[in-house]
């Protein structure tokens, strides 16, 4: 939440590197990595002398390393990331610890007792079965449609942001256009085409979501591409696919990451209103929205029905969300 | 300022044209045949050939793809959204009957938005750590992770259902069928006893925006209360109130009116989980129900009247740029 800055100053990632290689043989090209930094034929000796020679910057850190000591100090994205590794320890095990989802044995809508810790839903069913099985699939549909999602938006953006011209405009009016359209709206207009269920469900989501990813990738593009780097890149005659895969794509990286974070929340959240609505996940897959939409009809008799599974959305979501957050702090990314 | 209109405009009219063709391919070419969704009646029987070939004769189903196409268009143009599957109904007269509904709920959560969100996200800004940033943040962070429809039902229940079955007082309990009788002054403010139904989903329907809206505010204020504008202010004496009011305020609100007129775009067509739970007869609940009814015509119509809303919110916000920073001229890049 506060920036932090150091004693002395942050070195930035590339910011050591960049100054051995000023510092050495190249002054002309600011930007190379530490690899290429070697091939520039410095010796050990040479690189510790220059590094001695930074003084009180202090020794240089990756960017990873930078932005994990930044997001450790952030203790609401700690306790997110705790949250997140939880939920998906649940999810990995708890399967194997609970009793069958689909079991209709118990007695209907029983409390929480010792048999059922949640109780037993309308069928009879395990509660925290059911809930356990929930957040599984939760994070199952978040994770898919958030890959397949960023994939599209990296291939559309970059593909808009380097060739530039009618590519771009024509892509990016076709996002401005998707965008004008209610989220909800158009997932609802793509689920009663595609039909239901869980894979339906991730298609609707991976479609309807990539937009904002592609306009974040699309504007880091536009802006790398006329760096100094890229421009030496190109005058080396390096192959353009290197260069958008080595040279651009990890310097838009940021605000990917912290979409992706936030992304899953929204995923999972916009896969409980679809299955509340009726028409995501179907019975008797156990989804959490749709143990919601069911629970309306006896809440007060019995209130655990919604509670449980209400709290399970809440905790995923929150836990990607305050993830999201640190990861926007702590990687120093605006406009996402 | 007119060049800006005219490219504003024509900005919109390709958006909601884009959006009818995107509709169009995904319903028309994609889906099945429309007409036999209609003489199926929703349910799996296998319909008579001759009723399919009678409907697709009578709603012009029988022509080509690109002729389907270009008749729609035509009839969207003369602002003909066509008539309902399912009940004959032109789609213009469900739009004029459920419009009020969703524009009077979306007005209320706007003005619950505005003075809540700000109001919270400047005394954040001013007292930072303070308890009530510290209640500002985690409110806006939790409120941000409830799903709506738990937020709405759990509201309902407690205020809705608990209120009349416990007997609390009368002030406390809150009808929530529909949107009560037509009583509204000026078609907008509640009348007499019509204000309690328009609460609870006011509130529902603000509450993920309130808490957006209110760290969007605490961040930029503290962004603007750094500028070297702000210390200037200050350095030459001027009042507290009138540095916050005169220098901060103003230009921390660009980024809050953006958010708040976008909000109020999507909340008269996204309204569509509060409305469920309420029971609303507003757009975002016909489009849900047309939407698993596969009344095509409707669920089009709906959305192209959504997207215009939305559209045209936007550019408002847009110009009211030019008044929180002249420095943004309406004739470059907005």
């Amino acid at each position: 939440m506060t920036p932090t800055t150091g004693p002395g100053g942050e070195p930035t990632a590339d910011g050591a590197p960049d100054m051995v290689a000023v510092g050495g043989h190249s002054p002309s090209d600011a930007a190379v990595t530490a690899t290429e930094a070697v091939e520039l034929e410095l010796t050990t000796q040479e690189l510790a002398d220059l590094d001695s020679s930074l003084g009180d910057v202090g020794p240089g850190r990756s960017l990873s390393a930078d932005a994990w000591r930044r997001f450790k100090r952030n203790r609401l994205a700690m306790f997110g990331l705790a949250l997140c590794l939880f939920l998906i320890v649940v999810a990995v095990v708890g399967p194997f610890l609970v009793k069958d989802p689909l079991n209709t044995d118990g007695l209907a809508k029983e409390s929480p007792t010792n048999q059922h810790w949640f109780g037993t839903d309308t069928l009879g069913r395990d509660v925290l079965a059911r809930v356990v099985y929930g957040i599984r699939l939760s994070l199952i549909i978040g994770f898919i449609a958030t890959a397949v999602e960023t994939l599209i938006g990296i291939v559309v953006g970059a593909v808009a942001g380097w060739f530039r011209g009618i590519t771009d405009t024509i892509l990016m009016r076709f996002v401005d256009i998707m965008l004008g359209v209610p989220y909800l709206v158009l997932a609802l207009a793509l689920v009663s085409v595609i039909g239901r269920g869980v894979s339906a469900v991730v298609i609707t989501l991976a479609v309807t979501a990539w937009l904002q990813t592609a306009r974040n990738v699309r504007a880091g593009f536009l802006q790398v591409r006329e760096l100094e780097y890229v421009e030496a890149a190109k005058a080396l005659g390096v192959p353009t696919r290197r260069i958008i895969g080595r040279h651009v794509l990890p310097n838009v990286f940021q605000p990917i990451i912290v979409l992706v974070a936030v992304g899953v929340g929204g995923a999972i959240l916009a896969e409980a209103a679809l299955s509340f609505l009726g028409v995501g996940v179907q019975p008797p897959d156990p989804s959490l929205g749709l143990m919601i939409a069911q629970s309306q009809s006896s809440f007060s008799t019995a209130p655990h029905l919604l509670i449980f599974p209400g709290m399970a959305i809440i905790i995923t979501v929150l836990g990607f969300l305050l993830v999201g957050d640190g990861l926007r702090d702590a990687l120093d990314v605006k406009d996402t | 300022m007119a060049s800006f209109l005219l490219r504003r405009t024509l900005q919109l009219v390709l958006v909601v044209w884009g959006g009818a063709t995107l509709l169009f391919l995904i319903f028309f070419v994609v889906s099945g045949n429309p007409a036999e969704i209609i003489a199926s009646g929703g349910g799996a029987r296998n319909p008579d050939p001759q009723v399919v070939a009678n409907l697709e004769k009578q709603y012009g189903l029988d022509k080509s793809r690109p002729e389907q196409y270009r008749d729609y268009i035509a009839r969207l143009a003369r602002g003909d959204l066509g008539t309902s599957y399912r009940t004959r109904e032109p789609v213009v007269d469900i739009v004029k009957r459920r419009a009020p509904t969703s524009l009077r709920v979306a007005f209320w959560a706007l003005i619950i938005e505005t003075f809540v969100g700000i109001g919270s996200g400047m005394i954040s800004a001013r007292k930072r750590n303070s308890i009530g940033d510290w209640v500002t943040t985690i409110a806006a962070v939790v409120l941000s992770a409830i799903p709506v429809f738990v937020l709405a039902f759990l509201i309902k229940q407690v205020t809705g259902v608990m209120a009349y079955q416990h007997g609390w007082p009368q002030w406390a309990r809150f009808p929530t069928i529909g949107l009560g009788d037509d009583e509204w002054f000026f078609g907008i403010i509640p009348n007499g006893g019509t204000w309690k139904y328009v609460v609870q989903p006011a509130f529902v329907l603000a509450a993920v925006s309130t808490a957006v809206l209110a760290r969007i505010t605490r961040t930029s204020m503290l962004e603007t209360m750094r500028l070297d504008h702000v210390r200037t202010a200050r350095a030459k004496g001027l009042a507290e109130k009138q540095v916050m009011r005169r220098h901060v305020l103003r230009n921390a609100m660009i980024p809050v009116v953006t958010v708040i007129g976008i909000d109020f775009g999507t909340a008269v067509g996204v309204a569509v989980l509060t409305e469920t739970v309420f029971n609303l007869q507003g757009l975002g609940s016909q489009i849900v129900r047309s939407a698993v009814d596969r009344d095509l015509p409707v669920v089009l119509g709906l959305t192209m009247v959504v997207t215009l809303v939305y559209g045209i919110t936007t550019m408002v916000v847009d110009l009211s740029y030019a008044y929180f920073n002249p420095r943004v001229r309406l004739g470059d890049d907005v």
